[in-house]
């Protein structure tokens, strides 16, 4: 990875790496029991759904988290149904075309567990769910990654925002819905299909950014150099 | 590279610091006003004291104005610092008046700046609601509340929430405190300078002098507590903890060093009933310190093996980030933003009751391996999270967004 210096040609064919911050904003909407979140989150933005499973990305960790989306965590922080925070815990929101189809799913298994329930669970004041969504904030990293053979050692270098924003964010901003490094490599003459492919089978979502930086990494060591 | 900024980059790393140049650019030659209600003393004003002049650096005509007041004015200012940090104080109507009128006066004064500024932070209560006797304003206004408001008692919230609701932004230390209000609310944690007196380095011989100065048994533990003497910190409930973690660590003194603020009435009634319960103990050590005795409090933290904010109530608790970053793990309250930086287990230990904090002084000064583990876990936390820096990047976030029309994505690439 280099500073970027300007070339008479082929400027439109490097990668210019980003970095992103992502601002928090409060919704101001709260749960405190089961019914009280699904009630929320029928009429939650879709924006508060993405910071809530996608977000969590971000947020500084010292354990392996027990869950990975806020909903999971909550319901088993808060409202100690270790059942239900498993069913949702284990929705990977790569399986859904959107925030919408994810919230109905959502919807759907808070449903059914609220057709089983006898007595809500509820949580006191100061451990309610708080529904939250974000700006997301891109930089400029001035970096730039001028040909395939170097975007391995490019991603080993990267900060876990470049590696958010390249990786996860790309999803929803790409037509493909893909990640930045195989619109990329799809765009460049040649064949790199065995590099995309191999991209294609990193999870963006149950691992931390930490770790997918490195397995993208070999990955791309693997189909891109030597 | 300018000095200041380029002072922060052997602290957080360059990209740190180029993604605040890269915020400014839109912001260069706006003017941007603060405002709160006192120079000196507490966490506010210190915050600011070093916000300002980077934001000046970046190219942002950035003034500090506070706002001024009669006793009066600030006893009623306090009561509702109490009221929005959940106490049932009563407020009449003709405090109630009084209130609005000093707010009208400094609004005179300060009208011109306020009416052509092209952003405008209103910082807690005392000056809320200037906004509302600057009609022609032309600029956007952020009110950042640095209070715990999770549990507002609800008479007074609903008066200051009818000068807020004019605001085109707010601003919370934690979700916990954000409220139902019609404009957006960022969620920002306040952050600590590591740069200014109070957190730089300190040579040894100068922590062992502020120790010797005051009494301060270098060859035994400390455990140490700084903050405002303020019934919210729970000082008497420190002397509670340390006197039950004396019988297993019987070395063990306690230093609770703090001062009042300027706006604080309330601070010489706390340190009375905390000299009232120390009862003479010589390993108790009460020291009352001016507002501008950083280096003092530096020291004094960094002689502690174990450093509290045993809070019941707290807004963020930028001592414990100070702690945290010198290494120190901090036993806590279960409270506000100490949450937020007392990982369990990892950073220090959040505890409820003085029992709960006398048993966590005595693991962890029982177990130097772990004390010392935990410290560097907690210096590291601090760097990623609540420096300066990122603070400054958050609140340029929030000026680029309403000057850009709130979007969703802001791309400066």
């Amino acid at each position: 990875m280099t500073r970027p210096t300007p070339t008479a040609s082929g400027e439109e064919l490097q990668f210019r790496v980003k970095d992103c911050a992502l601002a928090a904003l409060a919704t101001g909407e709260r749960a405190q029991n089961l019914k009280e979140l699904r009630d929320k989150l029928t009429t939650v933005d879709p924006a508060s759904i993405y910071y809530h499973f996608w977000g969590t990305l971000l947020r500084p960790v010292f354990d392996d988290p027990r869950y990975n989306n806020d909903f999971a965590i909550w319901v088993f922080d808060a409202l100690h149904d270790q059942p239900l925070a498993e069913r949702l815990g284990v929705l990977d929101p790569v399986d859904f075309y959107d925030m919408e189809e994810l919230r109905r799913e959502l919807l759907d298994i808070i449903d059914e567990e609220l057709d089983l329930v006898e007595v809500l669970p509820w949580t006191p004041r100061e451990s309610q769910f708080h529904f939250m969504r974000s700006q997301i904030v891109v930089f400029d990293s001035q970096l730039t990654v001028i040909d395939p053979a170097g975007l391995a050692g490019a991603v080993s270098a990267m900060s876990v925002g470049s590696v958010f924003y390249h990786f996860v964010d790309a999803r929803r901003r790409t037509p493909d819905g893909i990640d930045d490094f195989r619109t990329w490599l799809q765009g460049l003459p040649g064949d790199y299909s065995a590099a995309c492919d191999r991209l294609a089978q990193v999870d963006p979502f149950f691992r931390s950014l930490v770790e997918i930086r490195e397995e993208l990494f070999e990955a791309l060591l693997e189909t891109l150099t030597g | 590279m300018s000095s200041s900024l380029a002072r922060y980059v052997d602290i957080t790393g360059e990209d740190v610091v180029n993604q605040l140049r890269q915020l400014a650019e839109p912001l260069a030659g706006k003017r941007v006003v603060h405002v709160n209600s006192t120079r000196v003393g507490g966490g506010v004003a210190e915050i600011l004291a070093k916000l300002v002049p980077l934001m000046r650096e970046l190219g942002i005509e950035t003034t500090w104005e506070v706002i001024t007041g009669d006793p009066d004015f600030f006893s009623v200012t306090k009561s509702f610092h109490n009221a929005l940090q959940g106490n049932r104080v009563p407020i009449s109507a003709s405090q109630y008046d009084h209130y609005e009128a000093v707010n009208r006066e400094n609004a005179k004064t300060l009208s011109e700046k306020l009416a052509s500024a092209d952003l405008v932070f209103v910082h807690d209560p005392q000056p809320a609601p200037l906004l509302s006797f600057i009609p022609k304003r032309r600029g956007s206004w952020i009110w950042r509340c640095h209070i715990d408001a999770s549990r507002p008692h609800r008479p007074v919230w609903k008066h200051l929430r009818g000068f807020v609701e004019g605001y085109d932004a707010s601003i919370f230390s934690l979700p916990d405190f954000a409220q139902r209000l019609p404009h957006p609310q960022y969620i920002i944690p306040p952050s600590i300078d590591p740069l200014s007196e109070k957190n730089v380095d300190l040579p040894a011989s100068e922590i062992d002098e502020v120790c010797r100065r005051h009494g301060i048994d270098r060859t035994r533990r400390l455990a140490v507590q700084v903050s405002r003497f303020d019934w919210f910190k729970d000082p008497v409930g420190v002397i509670e903890a340390f006197q039950l973690a004396r019988r297993s660590c019987p070395d063990l003194q306690l230093v609770l060093a703090g001062g009042t603020a300027a706006d604080d009435p309330e601070g010489a009634a706390v340190l009375d009933a905390v000299n009232t319960a120390a009862n003479g103990d010589p390993d108790i050590h009460i020291l009352l310190l001016p507002p501008d005795a950083h280096r003092e409090i530096n020291a004094i933290q960094r002689a502690a093996d174990v450093v509290l904010q045993k809070s019941i109530k707290e807004g963020f608790g930028l001592t414990v980030t100070e702690a945290l970053w010198k290494a120190r793990p901090v036993i806590g309250g279960n409270v506000g933003g100490i949450r937020l930086q007392v990982i369990d287990h990892h950073t220090g230990f959040l505890v409820s009751t003085p029992e709960g904090a006398a048993l966590r002084m005595c693991y962890l000064l029982q177990r130097p391996d772990r004390l010392r583990t935990m410290g560097e876990k907690a210096r590291e936390f601090v760097r990623e999270n609540f420096l300066l820096t990122r603070h400054l990047r958050e609140y340029l976030t929030v000026m680029v967004a309403l000057t850009t029309g709130m979007k969703d994505r802001i791309e400066l690439a």
